[in-house]
């Protein structure tokens, strides 16, 4: 099949996204396609070493070779014998990934603030100021006073390293990153219905399934090369249908569509109510596996009775759904053979996040269908390496999945570390994002550092954050790339090192852990965030029980170890891998052990799931409270390593449509840009792709306004307000979706007449779910007002779910115009470990 | 049995302080985000239990006869302010909530004497959603317990 398919195709992939097909019967493995791009002048022959690498602008993990040429990072290629990618990158990868570390605008020296104003300043005051604010504080008020708010951006050595720092050496229970924002539902899912976090599925599941079904999952734009993967079963032999659940009609829905699925398109903040009554659905219909739930789960009486109200017509009423559509659905799910499901922000980000996605997990088990090809459950993760802030601890969580409410698992790592197990903070949940910014609102939290996020324009009520990062009762320590947002109201801001400028290794959502080798000197006096965190440890003067240094690492390689040495006889084991074995042709998915020494492709092959109550990583949660399940409970219920059925009833939403705002907000993504384009901006292909905000209306709601495409409209919630131009487009009628990646920096000043009024998150809730403590971005009321005539179309792209719904007096040209790349299909496939569709033969 | 209706009597109104504190409690402190919403939701799952009483306490009257006063609780009309009164009224809550707890208990083992089923199920389920009250009420005091008091303003 690959000769049909020439080499060295020239492709603009910002217009193609996902490149050129491959297309493969089931069960059979998925072709490589090798994906190049260099900068603009440079040659392949020009190119003085490839550094090996994984890609960061995406949760998918895709294998890359840096390219280097007179010290600089010139370009990217997709690593063909990896198991994630078979070779292929996104637009994001090729175009976003190497751009941004010469960007003129690079931080290259700390700044501190004095008069008011950030200056330039040297390490030595920097971190001079730092450590006296912080020893300060610790002698006034203690390790309370100290709160560390991370990244899904930094290494696996980072987390643990600022782990250790913060559990063992300054003993605070607040620590949390961003992959709050994006990931803390698909781990709390997965430790409410197996005991720990961790996939069970694999990206291998895409070969071998006959039903996909997303889930609030818009994977075009958000893992664009496991699109491609699935595509490539889609317009093959013997493909999946496909199903969706999304209020916007997204790629997803269209492919849905095309391959007999269904699309559901419930009304924004219901999901659990849709779940529900595909639960009752695969009941009634005997779907369901007694034999297999009677042997390896726990709770199926109470689902079955939480869930019979939830009949079609019942979910048809609440989310606005046809009712056969959800029969059809449930039938798709009922009958399939083998069922592959992911999930991610549109469940995540919305109401009763938890509750949904263990639902997810629930259909999976009543139908048997977990741990093994094609019936998988990948609950996704929105950050490369946000695996690895769950994993090490640097979220609040203890390191290696352990449960902080068993003495046993804190006395394991206070031994590891050598101190008083009373230093470790575990008398509590940690604390989560949002309540740590509470505290530092009241100065209750006086020293706050920020390492790798933007706080400033990512999380929800934006006006309020603001306030807290500016205000005098919290001194503020950014660690970044850029002067962000938020970097512009810190104390002290430390300039760090990006991807390619340290070595360091993290873990995509398929527990697939990959090594990231230096590739060049970061700029000026940038360090990486791991020497940074090592510095302040060191002018602290940490001790263990022993009275040495608490940290003597010095390289990314030593804690590295260290981190896999702490992981042994836990879920997450690290204890077969090194740099060296990393080193090889493919990233490895963990457990990597004795008994797995290549790793481990999915788990809960054998139905054995960690809930033993000595295992698991949590005793659970009440999915509707966040009330925690006590040991006793836990151990009454003699979970023995069968999983947890769990269900919850639906309730509406916190915000609900009224007269002023009849409209429901949801934010999210484009296929263009990640984050708050702190990259994806500084790269001009992807910039000119999605240059500026703008906000999408279904017709209806248009027309009802006056609005027509290109318009500068007002949108509005009880919390604040944007002005950007509409986009007539293909969300429900009754919702509104803005992205959220655009704040007041602009790489080009004159091209956004709006940086000052964009930011979505002006008009987001403060409010989270109860058990994930993840913050709902995606249900809140608002109102959408005409301003004035646009003078041409909305900047939104035309070739993803943003596409214009039909013709219009302004019609915009189609998103076009990124830079040539290079993409070659393989004649001969790479042999790939663990891969089912290639084993045993 | 004059003692069965004042406790029929004593679980209706009690949930009804109970649904009246948590939505007080609530509403003073709505800037704290969880706190404000879930104490409406469990103000919510008191109204229901007062509901699923009704048709029972419409079978055997509620009893006129004064409340002896070891058996009442007083709600709490208003927040106190600051992380360290968010503290105090959730254990106020908890005190509340226990007590309502105790008295479903007690209904429920009045409704196996009597053999009547119907209040039995009132009863045992008021009691388990009281249960799962006093839990969020426990996990949220652990969270905010050590901050207040140690390091709050």
């Amino acid at each position: 099949m690959p000769e049909q398919f020439q080499p060295d195709q020239q492709v603009d992939r910002v217009a193609d996204i996902h490149g050129t097909r491959t297309p493969h019967a089931k069960g059979t493995v998925w072709p490589a396609r090798v994906d190049q791009y260099l900068d603009p002048g440079v040659e392949e022959s020009d190119v003085e070493r490839w550094v090996q690498s994984a890609c960061l602008l995406c949760s998918n993990g895709c294998g890359v070779d840096i390219a280097v040429k007179a010290g600089a990072m010139v370009g990217v290629r997709g690593r063909a014998t990896d198991v994630v990618n078979h070779g292929r990158l996104g637009p994001k990868g090729l175009y976003g990934s190497t751009r941004w570390a010469s960007a003129g605008d690079r931080l290259t020296t700390p700044l501190v603030r004095q008069g008011g104003r950030l200056v330039e300043s040297d390490w030595e005051t920097a971190m001079g100021r730092i450590v006296e604010r912080s020893r300060a504080l610790l002698d006034e008020k203690g390790p309370l006073s100290h709160g560390f708010y991370t990244s899904g951006q930094l290494f696996l050595e980072e987390y643990y390293a600022l782990a250790v720092i913060g559990k063992a050496g300054i003993g605070t229970p607040h620590m949390d990153g961003n992959t709050r924002l994006c990931t803390a539902t698909a781990a709390a899912a997965f430790k409410e219905s197996f005991g720990a976090d961790g996939q069970p599925g694999s990206y291998t599941d895409i070969e071998h399934c006959d039903a996909v079904f997303l889930y609030g999952h818009n994977m075009p734009e958000t893992q664009t090369v496991l699109w491609a993967r699935i595509l490539d079963r889609t317009r093959g032999d013997d493909p999946p249908v496909v199903v969706c659940v999304d209020p916007r009609r997204t790629l997803v829905a269209r492919e849905a569509e095309r391959t007999g699925g269904v699309h559901l398109a419930p009304r924004v903040g219901t999901n659990l109510a849709l779940m529900n009554g595909l639960t009752r659905e695969l009941f009634e219909h005997g779907w369901v596996d007694d034999d297999w739930v009677a042997a390896h789960t726990l709770g199926v009486d109470d689902l079955r009775e939480v869930v019979a109200p939830f009949t079609p017509e019942r979910v048809a009423t609440v989310c606005g759904v046809d009712a056969d559509d959800v029969r059809r659905a449930a039938r798709i799910f009922g009958e399939s053979g083998s069922v592959l499901s992911t999930v991610l922000q549109g469940f995540y980000q919305s109401h009763q996040a938890t509750a949904a996605s263990v639902a997810v997990n629930n259909l999976h088990l009543l139908r048997g269908m977990i741990g093994r090809p094609g019936a998988g459950i990948l609950q996704m993760n929105g950050q490369p390496t946000a695996q690895n802030n769950r994993e090490c601890g640097a979220d609040g969580d203890l390191p290696g999945f352990r449960n902080w409410d068993n003495e046993a698992h804190v006395k394991q790592l206070a031994e590891a570390w050598d101190v008083d197990p009373m230093v470790i903070p575990h008398w509590a949940p940690p604390t989560h994002a949002m309540q740590i910014f509470s505290y530092a609102e009241t100065g209750s939290i006086g020293f706050l550092w920020i390492s790798a996020t933007n706080p400033a324009v990512s999380m929800p009520e934006a006006a309020r954050i603001r306030r807290i990062l500016q205000g005098d009762q919290c001194f503020v320590v950014v660690q970044d790339l850029f002067l962000t947002e938020t970097a512009e109201l810190a104390d002290v801001v430390l300039p760090a090192a990006g991807w390619g400028e340290k070595t360091g290794c993290f873990t995509n959502v398929n527990r697939t852990v990959h090594l990231s080798e230096q590739a060049v000197e970061p700029p000026g006096e940038a360090r990486s965030d791991l020497d940074i965190f090592l510095m302040y440890a060191d002018r602290m003067g940490f001790t263990n029980q022993s009275g040495q240094p608490l940290i003597s690492w010095r390289t990314s390689e030593e804690v590295f170890d260290a981190w896999a040495a702490v992981t042994a006889g836990r879920p997450v084991d690290y204890t077969g891998l090194s740099y060296e074995k990393l080193r090889g042709p493919s990233g490895i998915p963990w457990p990597v052990n004795d008994e797995h020494p290549d790793g481990t492709d999915r788990l809960y092959a054998d139905a054995v799931f960690p809930t033993d109550t000595d295992v698991c990583e949590t005793y659970g949660h009440d999915l509707a409270t966040g009330g925690t399940v006590s040991e006793a409970e836990h151990r009454a219920s003699a979970p023995a390593g069968r999983a947890f059925l769990k269900g919850a009833a639906y309730s509406p939403p916190h915000e609900l449509p009224s007269d002023d705002f009849p409209l429901l907000y949801t934010t999210g993504r484009t296929v263009y840009h990640f984050h708050t384009r702190t990259k994806t901006g500084r790269s001009r292909d992807l910039d000119r792709a999605a240059p500026d905000a703008w906000v999408e209306l279904s017709a209806h709601d248009a027309a009802e306004r006056g609005i027509e495409e290109g318009d500068w409209v007002r949108v509005e919630s009880p919390r604040g307000a944007i002005e950007v131009r509409a986009r007539v487009g293909q969300v429900m009628p009754g919702a509104v979706f803005a992205p959220f990646h655009y704040g007041h920096w602009q790489p080009d000043a004159d091209a956004a007449p709006d940086a000052g009024h964009r930011l979505a998150n002006e008009l987001t809730m403060t409010v989270w779910d109860p058990v994930s403590k993840q913050p709902t971005f995606k249900t809140a009321a608002c109102q959408v007002t005409r301003l004035r005539d646009g003078d041409g179309p909305a900047p939104a792209p035309t070739t993803a779910a943003s596409a214009p719904a039909g013709p219009s007096r302004r019609r915009p040209r189609p998103t076009a115009g990124g830079g040539p790349t290079t993409s070659q299909v393989l004649a001969e496939t790479p042999t790939y470990p663990l891969d089912p569709a290639q084993g045993d033969s | 049995m004059p003692h069965l209706t004042t406790y029929l009597g004593l679980a209706d109104r009690s949930e009804e302080t109970l649904a009246d504190s948590f939505r007080a409690i609530g509403e003073g402190h709505a800037d704290v985000a969880d706190v404000f919403h879930t104490c409406g939701m469990l103000a919510g799952w008191s109204d229901e239990h007062r509901t699923a009483l009704a048709p029972v306490v419409e079978r055997y009257g509620e009893a006129e006869v004064d409340e002896p006063d070891r058996l009442h609780a007083a709600g709490l009309a208003e927040a106190r302010p600051g992380e360290i009164g968010l503290l105090r009224d959730l254990q106020d809550l908890h005190v509340l909530a226990s007590l309502v707890q105790t008295t479903w208990m007690v209904v429920a083992q009045g409704a196996q004497g009597l053999r009547d089923p119907e209040l039995l199920r009132v009863a045992q389920e008021a009691g388990e959603q009281t249960a799962r009250q006093i839990t969020w009420l426990g996990t949220r005091i652990k969270v905010a317990a050590p901050q207040a008091l140690i390091v709050a303003p």
